[in-house]
């Protein structure tokens, strides 16, 4: 599998370290009334989707930027990776 | 020679060698194998069959061989399972047959043909049932030393593989006249190609093919692409497996084909290619026909009998016959007779075709029957009318048509489709993305369509018209399938696997109605030639079976490798000693100089301890280690601890973020303890975080946790806050770290350091940038990990040799002694510090006592799940235990129950985390995990670990076994 890193171009998946669900990129604040639900769900809760994914790599071998992917969990088809700082300032 | 066809193109008579099969020696010539040149010297018998121990002979000419897998042994070390048919001779080859005992002519359980009614499908599975205690001890030995193929050597295999990396805009799999066509013009439009074949040499079917009026232009056309700058060529390199977004493994034999080992070359290269598209242009093999005795030496598919006699000139004054189900058998009769071969039949099953008047041509006809004890002598023909008839033939060259090989395209799910017009199976509409079939693969089955195939992909790839006219001509096979002879007698379907028709048949009637369980029960298709020639075979016998067509009784999918690899090649140089990479700590060599015994901790070799002569054994070093250290001074490298440069104007925020406890008012100068926890509430690491100015922290971390704490730390700068204004970089390689820590640690860190370190100027938790009195820049701590008076140092690495050489030579007088991670472990666990069997990814912040410090007035990783109900209901609290007698013995993993209490999982109240034997307390000492710590507290317990058949009284006691108040290392 290949991944485009969106610098440094297509990288092998060995480069990479795979973390999941990008829905970790959503943390709730810790500090409201109900930051123990939304804590809990955050930690634990994922959805296993059968087709498209948004999921988290980090490029550990190569420039230590988290990258968002969307991959097709069906056909590994790979569509889009971006740099999970918004702003592409990761490093 | 007399033996050979003087106009065979594939050997090179003025260069005789020898080989030895089985013992004996023979004649061959360069360009053989071993297939071609064992044929050549009369040895039809080449191996025993994988069950029934049948006779068998070569059958192929390629990596499809089922049947003539032999034992190859090159300076002392065997190699089993190589295939002669690949086997390339050269002087003083030596080979062995296997799966035959006493000897290949007369193997003792060949009595299992005798049996063959009762070893059918499923035999395993229903005899060896019962008594179950018997399968390990008495079925299992007896059935892998009666089947199996041969032996492995057990030591170490002394060849060198290597890996390789390539990458190209077109990868083209398969040097026959498609793979040559494509990868020619491809290159010729500004390609980069890298072109890859098992064989030897280009050509594919063409080399055994090719009429002499084509010879020259063939060699042209390969010469064209071997001297083409845009193509790299790579031979004997076969193409195994297929992976997503365009990457291949390949593996490239370098040297198996060569009398003298070059030098350092590898034996095998194992490459990952990475390409933009790949041209499968693979071929087609020719299928069999399943008909009684079809597995006698002798016979062979007809390419391979074609390759044989006119390629290799292996099968003079031998008579031949064929057996077809198209027209191509006329072409290869004909061309048999043109160089003087004996063709006594040309067996055609197809109805309503006339026979040719220049052959011995039986339409209508089939092969019934073969004859011959070790290898075919006559063949039964079957006329339509029913009359049998028996011709003689030394050699039957099979063909019932052709199987694309496709497997290249089936490894990332796609599977292949049943074709009604070539009925073979072709590759799936649906391919993966990068890749496009050509050739015989696509089920083009005539050198002019190969080509043309070829060229319209690269009009199709690259928008260039290309036109170059060669010689063929259009060939249909006007062909009219045939998979199997039903005349009594076994009609073998895998020869590999010794799986006939009539096993299908059984597996049937027992209910195995999917092809899935059909090859499971059976064993079709699943030897070491993974179906290559049974898979379509056995799926028409089972389509027959159901009334089925072949296209709805479908396929099974081909999966990696398509040839076996060896677990060599796969390894390359990561074996041994070099299995994963060698982390070396800056006083390595000082360390190996003093005799030092070494650990492996994650990659790093760290020194275990540093004997000397007077000490007893490795306890008594340690003893004096840790002794030193609580009296005097020792020094140990610590460089191994991850440290974490984090800088920024929002650094002090990012920590408060990431520590459990608060680092917004840590002084600059200041050190202060870390907790990190997981977002679960799980403690993740520990560690330090020293403020060497407003906006400048150094972190450090567990030495096995250091790229983990890395990498979250990064994950929350750039994925949770990418607001915050700081920067993250791993310092750990760049500074030599050391730990000076006893009593007298102040006296040597002043003879080298330019400032005041006086308790007072730089008191217990203090750090500073610094110089030494040389001038070398340095950072110094007042931390301890110990317990004792202490100070962490920190110079460039490429210093840190020199540094602990120089503080061992100047504290001479005051005792220093270097220590190991053994003391290092024994210090931590008197003074009842955490580490990594305790930090073992189940402990909260609570049961390592330390509840207290996780800030619930910030936001930070981990807090909320952290005060979980579910920790408070299981709260074990880290404490000491020691035992009762002080002689008595204490390993971790022991669990904890009350006295008077059975030893059962309900009663267990804990386990042992870390033990030491403990100078200072006289006796061995433990870290542990406890219910109800507090009521416990100087209790006594037992500690029981059946498996160390230990079960021993303990004292509950503080897990600070030396200085609880802290006041040694604030002296």
């Amino acid at each position: 599998m290949r991944i485009p890193h969106p610098t440094l171009g297509l990288r092998d998946q060995s480069e990479f370290v795979y973390l999941g669900d990008a829905s970790l990129l959503h943390r709730p604040d810790g500090m409201t009334e109900d930051a123990l639900s939304l804590l809990v769900a955050y930690a634990y809760e994922r959805v296993n989707p059968r087709g498209v994914h948004r999921e988290l790599w980090f490029h550990e071998q190569g420039d230590r930027s988290w990258l968002v992917v969307t991959r097709n969990t069906l056909t590994h088809e790979v569509m889009a990776a971006e740099f999970a700082a918004k702003d592409g300032d990761y490093g | 020679m007399a033996n050979r066809w003087e106009n065979a193109r594939g050997i090179d008579i003025k260069r005789p060698l020898r080989f030895r099969f089985d013992g004996k020696s023979y004649p061959a010539f360069q360009g053989d194998t071993l297939a071609s040149a064992l044929l050549a010297n009369g040895v039809k018998l080449v191996a025993r069959s994988f069950k029934y121990h049948r006779p068998r002979g070569v059958y192929s000419d390629g990596s499809d061989e089922p049947n003539a897998l032999v034992t190859v042994i090159r300076e002392g070390h065997p190699e089993p399972n190589t295939r002669a048919t690949e086997i390339e001779i050269f002087d003083g080859l030596e080979a062995w047959p296997q799966n035959a005992w006493p000897s290949l002519r007369f193997d003792f359980l060949a009595i299992n043909n005798h049996l063959s009614r009762f070893l059918t499908a499923g035999f395993y599975y229903k005899t060896f049932m019962w008594p179950a205690r018997f399968w390990e001890s008495v079925y299992e030995p007896l059935i892998r030393r009666a089947a199996g193929l041969g032996r492995l050597s057990t030591k170490p295999d002394p060849s060198v593989y290597d890996k390789g990396y390539l990458h190209a805009d077109f990868l083209v799999v398969g040097g026959g006249i498609a793979g040559l066509g494509s990868a020619l013009k491809l290159a010729d439009n500004g390609q980069q190609v890298v072109l890859m074949d098992e064989r030897p040499d280009f050509g594919g079917q063409l080399r055994s093919e090719a009429e002499p009026s084509d010879f020259a232009w063939l060699e042209s056309l390969i010469k064209r692409v071997e001297e083409h700058p845009g193509i790299h060529c790579m031979n004997r390199t076969t193409v195994f497996g297929s992976y997503d977004h365009g990457v291949y493994a390949a593996v490239s034999r370098n040297t198996e084909h060569v009398e003298s080992l070059p030098g350092e070359l590898p034996k095998q290269t194992l490459w990952t290619v990475s390409v933009g598209r790949t041209v499968i242009a693979t071929g087609a093999l020719t299928r069999g026909i399943a008909f009684p005795n079809n597995d006698r030496p002798g016979v062979m598919t007809m390419s391979a009998l074609e390759a044989y006699a006119l390629y290799f000139g292996s099968l003079q004054k031998q008579s031949i016959a064929l057996f077809v189900t198209h027209d191509d058998g006329l072409r290869v009769a004909r061309r048999l007779i043109a160089a003087g071969h004996h063709v006594t039949a040309v067996v055609d099953s197809r109805q309503a075709v006339d026979s040719v008047a220049d052959l011995p041509h039986f339409v209508s006809s089939v092969v019934t029957n073969t004859a011959g004890v070790t290898g075919l002598k006559r063949i039964q023909i079957r006329a339509q009318s029913g009359s049998l008839r028996w011709v003689e033939a030394d050699f039957l060259g099979v063909s019932g048509g052709f199987n694309p090989t496709v497997q290249l395209t089936c490894h990332q799910g796609a599977k292949p489709l049943w074709d009604d017009d070539t009925f073979g199976f072709h590759a799936s509409k649906s391919l993966p993305r990068d890749q496009v079939v050509v050739g015989a693969a696509d089920g083009h089955c005539d050198t002019l369509n190969c080509w043309q195939s070829a060229m319209s992909m690269v009009f199709k790839e690259t928008g260039q018209l290309v036109d170059e006219i060669i010689p063929g001509v259009s060939r249909p096979l006007n062909l009219q399938p045939l998979y199997q002879v039903d005349a009594g007698g076994p009609a073998f379907v895998d020869l590999q696997n010794d799986v006939t028709s009539k096993d299908i048949v059984l597996s049937h009637q027992e209910g195995m109605i999917s092809v899935e369980h059909l090859k499971r029960y059976t064993t079709l298709g699943m030897a070491t030639d993974q179906g290559k020639h049974s898979n379509v075979l056995g799926l028409s016998v089972m389509a027959g079976l159901t009334g089925q067509t072949i296209a709805e009784t479908g396929t099974t999918l081909a999966r990696p490798p398509y040839t076996a690899v060896s677990i060599g090649a796969l390894a390359g140089r990561f074996r041994g000693a070099d299995f994963k990479p060698r982390r070396l700590t800056p006083t390595h060599h000082v360390a190996t100089r003093l005799g030092a015994r070494f650990v492996e901790v994650g990659n790093w070799l760290r020194a275990q301890w540093f004997p000397r002569a007077d000490d007893m054994d490795w306890q008594d070093t340690v003893n004096r280690e840790v002794t030193t250290v609580r009296r005097a001074v020792g020094i140990c490298d610590v460089t191994t601890l991850g440290k974490i440069d984090v800088q920024g104007s929002d650094a002090a925020e990012f920590l408060n973020f990431v520590y459990a406890n608060g680092f917004l008012k840590l002084s600059v100068g200041k050190v202060r303890y870390g907790l990190m926890l997981r977002e679960d509430g799980i403690a993740m690491d520990d560690g330090t975080a020293a403020r060497f100015s407003e906006n400048h922290f150094v972190v450090t971390t567990t030495t096995a946790n250091a790229v983990a704490v890395y990498r979250h730390m990064e994950f929350v700068r750039q994925c949770l806050k990418p607001q915050l204004d700081v920067h993250l970089i791993s310092t750990t390689e760049a500074w030599a770290q050391f730990a000076v820590a006893g009593p007298l640690s102040r006296d040597l860190i002043a003879r080298v350091v330019d400032i005041d370190v006086s308790n007072q100027e730089f008191p217990f938790m203090a750090c500073a940038e610094i110089q030494l009195k040389n001038g070398l820049r340095a950072r110094l701590f007042r931390i301890s990990f110990s317990g004792e008076l202490a100070y962490e140092i920190a110079v460039p690495t490429r210093f840190g040799h020199d540094f602990f050489e120089y503080l061992l030579k100047i504290g001479e007088d005051l005792g220093v002694t270097p220590y190991g991670t053994e003391a290092l472990g024994v210090l931590r666990i008197e003074k009842g510090h955490a580490a990594g069997a305790e930090l073992n990814g189940q402990t909260s912040a609570g049961n390592l006592g330390l509840g207290g410090m996780v800030s619930q007035t910030k936001d930070s990783i981990g807090r909320v799940l952290a005060n979980r109900e579910h920790f408070a209901d299981d709260a074990t609290q880290l404490i000491g235990l020691r035992p009762v007698v002080p002689e008595a013995n204490l390993v971790g993993g022991a669990h904890l129950v009350e006295l008077g209490k059975e030893l059962v999982a309900a009663n267990d109240i804990g386990y042992v985390t870390s033990v030491a034997y403990s100078p200072h307390i006289g006796s061995m000492i433990a870290l542990a995990y406890l219910q109800n710590a507090d009521d416990l507290l100087g209790e006594r317990i037992r500690a029981v670990s059946l498996l160390d058949g230990l079960d021993v009284e303990v004292e509950v006691v503080s897990a600070h076994f030396v200085d609880p108040k802290g006041e040694r290392v604030r002296a």
